[in-house]
């Protein structure tokens, strides 16, 4: 929740001061002199600024809320605690005689083995105690254990730093809560603070040392890029031989009654289905292999191709085609010359989300059952609760998945530069 | 028997649930070789399905056209087209759409490039050789489309509102450009078009069609062409017998159009 508020703060205010301050010098070009520009979407562009102070946004909030030691202190969401924390309490026998005494609790780090701290037993008949909590967690402490009148004895704790407490009642103190099970142990909780446990949220550079460790020694017996390797490598073999058959059955869909009736229904049937949900019987039929993960792949980008191949053709200008034939083509030259390259930007866009779609499949796959690959990977370390590295596997997965869409806009610019201009 | 016959033409289309058009009606007309013939006529009257017969997209249900003494029976390189827009391949240079037709039949690269280096000086674009199509302006790209018509050397050429898309300036000149290329190449050329001013300077013989059934209503012969050529097409106009014979023409069709309003408004 406070994240979020922050996120929204954030975003207010950096938008009044950019428009402030930064805007007012900028935008000289066509655009500055359009009066009306709600509603023109032409004159909505992406603000780089705003981009810029987004992704920054993200990696302050990451950090302020993990601890992370690239950020100043100050920034840093109030954090738990960690040390020595004391609170007194005061146990009374049943014939109304009260003793106080103090409790040492030494907050730790739960990675760390460590010691209860000396005491002093101190006087009375309630003695001092010293117990040991992990950070996040919560101790019980057994203080009439070493009471000389303890509960055997009838005698029990009424009152915890001069508050009275009562079983299943809790007190604050300034180090957290000190709570009574019904039976009346008292129970001691450190303060959590604002920040997140690493288990549930590594800070970053915990991510970054964690990736600069399995780059240098592997993850479950492989490194690092073999797993990501793995994993694109399925993609592009699997899209390669999906592209490789459904592009000339989507052509031959969209040229021939006999292949349009025959393969439509299996076409318009088979691209609803999520090739998620064709992971089991591929799995049944195949195996766990890569045989298995390239047909999976192969299936989810050939009916994407298909399609993007027929409607490719459909698309084709009528007066094109008839230009072509009163300039004396042949069949097959109408093909090569006019049908193929016409179809080229829908076969890209095309590409594009079969490629996407091969990506979050394979991942997909992985994480159902694969010896190497980049879910694989996330889906083993979330059963060992490393968290580093499942953020780790989320953030490359997704740098990936968006450097093949780059390299696909890329290629599409050079190959159909008219896309779009008639 | 060399030129263009086209005898007893009829066109109908059934249209699903049983009813029909009858686009064209017993059309026939004998053009000679380098005739320059416009057609005009109300929208729907069956231009554009004449064309498309002629260049032997659509076979008619009834009649044939016969060119240079054998039956049409489909598309050939013979009648070349030339289309509103649009018709252009965008994935090729200017160059390389002017030389469609001789590289699908397999011509040398020196003669095809001798070819393109004069076509495109005869219609003014030598310089843009290079450039993508999509950077050309609306004008240009309907030279280029001329020019890879006559790149092909076709006997016939067929345009359906080549200048249909044009700004009125860029248009007065094409026109002036199809007369000199209509004198030099001596080609016969069909045009079709919208506009009764083109139809009279674009048209040796001017053909005026009526609609349902379409049909051939009335056929001139004019002087107009002639004279435009290599001439400034306004002093053209100004020829006393322009005027009356665009006033004539435009009260025809400004009748048909009345008849068919006024059938739609009495079927309503
Ligand atoms: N494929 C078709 N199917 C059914 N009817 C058609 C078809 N093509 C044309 N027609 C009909 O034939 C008639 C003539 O059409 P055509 O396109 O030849 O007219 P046009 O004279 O070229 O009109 P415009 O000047 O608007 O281009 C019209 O009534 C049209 O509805
Ligand atoms: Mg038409």
């Amino acid at each position: 929740m406070i994240p979020l508020l922050i996120y929204a703060a954030i975003f207010v205010a950096s938008f009044l001061i950019v428009s402030r301050v930064v805007r007012r010098a900028a935008r000289r070009d066509f655009t500055a002199l359009k009066t009306v520009t709600f509603g023109d979407e032409s004159a909505v562009v992406s603000d780089r600024w705003a981009s810029v102070i987004s992704i920054v946004t993200i990696f302050v909030l990451w950090g302020m809320f993990t601890g992370s030691a690239l950020l100043p202190g100050f920034l840093h969401a109030p954090g738990p605690f960690e040390g020595v924390a004391t609170f007194d309490y005061t146990a009374q026998t049943p014939d109304g005689e009260r003793d106080d005494a103090t409790v040492t609790v030494l907050v730790h780090p739960v990675d760390q083995k460590v010691e209860a701290p000396e005491v002093d037993p101190g006087d009375g008949w309630a003695r001092n105690d010293s117990a040991t909590v992990g950070m996040w967690r919560s101790g019980l402490i057994r203080v009439d254990r070493n009471d000389e009148l303890g509960r055997a004895e009838g005698a029990e704790v009424v009152a915890v730093n001069g508050e009275p407490i009562a079983p299943g009642g809790s007190v604050g103190t300034e180090f957290g809560r000190v709570g009574m099970s019904p039976k009346g142990t008292l129970n001691f909780e450190p303060d959590k603070g604002w920040q997140m446990e690493p288990i549930w949220l590594p800070s970053p550079e915990a991510v970054v040392v964690r990736m600069g460790e399995i780059a240098g020694e592997g993850f479950r017996g492989s490194t690092l890029w073999e797993h990501l390797g793995y994993s694109l490598f399925r993609v592009v073999v699997g899209f390669f031989f999906g592209a490789l058959l459904g592009i000339p059955l989507g052509y031959a869909m969209g040229l021939s009654n006999w292949f349009r009736g025959w393969f439509d229904p299996i076409v318009e049937f088979m691209r609803p289905v999520p090739p998620l949900a064709l992971i089991p019987l591929v799995i049944i039929w195949a195996g766990i292999g890569e045989t298995g993960k390239i047909i999976l792949l192969f299936l989810a980008a050939l009916w994407i191709m298909a399609i993007a191949a027929r409607s490719g053709v459909s698309g084709v200008a009528i007066s094109k085609v008839h230009a072509a034939y009163s300039l004396g083509a042949s069949k097959w030259q109408i093909m090569r010359h006019v049908i193929m390259p016409n179809s080229l930007p829908e076969i890209f866009t095309g590409a594009r989300v079969a490629m996407g779609v091969c990506w979050g499949t394979v991942v997909a796959a992985e994480l159902v059952a694969a010896e190497k690959g980049a879910g694989m990977m996330i889906m083993v370390a979330s059963k060992f609760q490393n968290t580093d590295i499942v953020i780790m596997g989320i953030i490359l997965i997704g740098v990936i998945g968006f450097g093949i869409d780059m390299l696909m806009r890329w290629a599409e610019r050079v190959m159909v530069p008219w896309k779009g201009k008639v | 028997m060399s030129g263009l016959a086209i005898e007893n033409l009829s066109m109908r289309f059934d249209l699903p649930g049983g009813t029909s058009v009858q686009a064209l009606q017993d059309v026939s007309l004998h053009l000679k070789e380098g005739e320059l013939l416009s057609v005009l006529g109300p929208s729907g009257c069956g231009k554009t399905t004449l064309l498309n017969i002629l260049a032997g997209f659509l076979a008619p249900t009834e009649g044939q056209v016969v060119m240079n003494g054998h039956r049409v029976t489909g598309p050939d390189a013979e009648r070349g087209m030339v289309f509103q827009q649009g018709a252009l391949f965008e994935w090729m240079n200017v160059r390389d759409n002017v030389s469609f037709g001789p590289r699908m039949k397999g011509m040398g690269r020196a003669e095809m490039a001798g070819i393109v280096d004069h076509l495109l000086e005869v219609v003014g674009l030598r310089d843009f050789k290079d450039k993508a199509v999509y950077e050309l302006s609306g004008g240009m790209q309907q030279r280029v489309a001329l020019a890879r018509c006559l790149a092909n050397d076709p006997d016939v050429i067929l345009m359906d509102e080549p200048l249909g898309a044009l700004d009125a300036l860029t248009r007065e000149k094409m026109q002036s450009l199809v007369l000199k290329l209509w004198k030099e190449t001596g080609k016969t050329i069909i045009l079709i078009t919208h506009s009764v001013e083109e139809a009279l300077l674009l048209g040796e013989r001017l053909l005026v069609m009526a609609p349902r059934p379409g049909r051939i209503h009335k056929e001139y012969r004019l002087p107009f062409a002639d004279m435009g050529v290599g001439a400034d097409l306004r002093e053209v106009k100004k020829h006393p017998d322009y005027a009356p014979t665009r006033e004539e023409i435009l009260n025809m069709i400004w009748n048909m159009e009345e008849e068919i309003m006024g059938r739609v408004e009495a079927g309503a």
